[in-house]
């Protein structure tokens, strides 16, 4: 989903906190992205090759972590992963809950020279 | 050496979006981002609200599509200033869009602001606008299963109103099983189950707009 936009905006932060560092140069760059956000990482590494040519970000690895789905059940605490058409609690079967991770977008940290 | 950033990659719309609540806060504005799939029925609730709440409050709307003026044009018949933007491309709408839009509409004179956003259940749900509510519209002939494929939209919504129940007799959607599934991974958020053609269900739709704007 928007990867092209996601890129350069990723792209725009990551220039702007290595020009806060005084850096000559970003080695790598560790981002977190949730199922949920839908974003894929092979079209950002796409789109990353050409926004970040001629910049200091040029040739910098990317590294994904990526954050499952998963909820917290209501009734009991048990911490689950959600997944298909049937969310419930694996452990006392309720489906009240509250979710923990999934939806996340955002730049952990930048290697810098 | 390495450098924690901890940013959020669409901060620059989250920036603007804010920008944009300031303004309409400035203005006693209160604003309802609704969201759906194309065809679930955003532009028909909306008139459906405009004409049960015309002269009790003093609505405004922007309309959100990749291209053409028509949702614009069924609004402006009801006599309430509308502003429509097309994106030219782009599946959502942004708080850009909207920061740009605010300056043609008057805003001293608008106490309910309706942003019908482009139809998609994906990308919507990512982009802050500076709404105060956010409405989804699911439309029975969709299915009762839309909460598993795209959680996002389901999980951020304040209220999502189950649109064209009229249809209910010839389809297989489970609107109580539809109901816990959502009351599951979302407490907050209101459920009605309304139909525009009909008219079904509106007052309470209305009743929970009514309750939202007393604070203003």
């Amino acid at each position: 989903m928007h990867e092209l936009d996601i890129t350069q905006s990723m792209l725009d932060l990551v220039l702007e906190e290595a020009k806060k560092l005084g850096a000559k140069k970003v080695d790598h760059i560790h981002l977190v992205i949730g199922e949920m956000s839908g974003v894929v990482g092979e079209s950002v590494e796409f789109y990353f090759g050409f926004f970040s040519k001629d910049t200091i970000a040029e040739g910098a690895v990317l590294s994904f972590k990526h954050m499952q789905t998963q909820a917290r059940c209501r009734k009991c605490g048990e911490v689950f992963a959600l997944t298909n058409s049937n969310w419930v609690c694996p452990n006392c079967s309720d489906s009240n809950m509250e979710i923990l991770t999934g939806a996340e977008l955002y730049i952990e940290s930048i290697d810098v020279e | 050496m390495q450098a924690k950033v901890l940013k959020n990659i669409l901060s620059v719309n989250e920036e603007m979006a804010e920008r944009n609540r300031g303004v309409l806060d400035s203005k006693g504005v209160f604003v309802i981002n609704v969201m759906s799939s194309p065809g679930s029925g955003k532009t028909s609730l909306i008139l459906a609200t405009i004409r049960r709440l015309k002269g009790r409050v003093r609505i405004g709307v922007i309309e959100g599509d990749i291209s053409s003026s028509i949702d614009a044009e069924k609004v402006s018949q009801e006599q309430v200033p509308v502003v429509q933007i097309n994106t030219g491309g782009q599946c959502h709408l942004d708080a850009g869009m909207i920061n740009r839009a605010l300056d043609n509409l008057p805003l001293d004179n608008i106490d309910l602001l309706f942003i019908e956003n482009v139809g998609n259940l994906v990308c919507p749900a990512e982009f802050k606008l500076g709404e105060d509510k956010k409405a989804m519209i699911l439309s029975v002939p969709e299915g009762d299963d839309k909460i598993y494929k795209y959680p996002l939209m389901f999980t951020i919504a304040d209220v999502i109103v189950v649109n064209k129940i009229d249809l209910l007799p010839y389809t297989e959607f489970d609107l109580e099983a539809f109901s816990q599934a959502v009351k599951g991974i979302n407490q907050k958020a209101a459920i009605l189950a309304v139909s525009c053609t009909t008219g079904q269900g509106l007052e309470d739709w209305v009743s929970w707009i009514t309750s939202n704007l007393q604070p203003q």
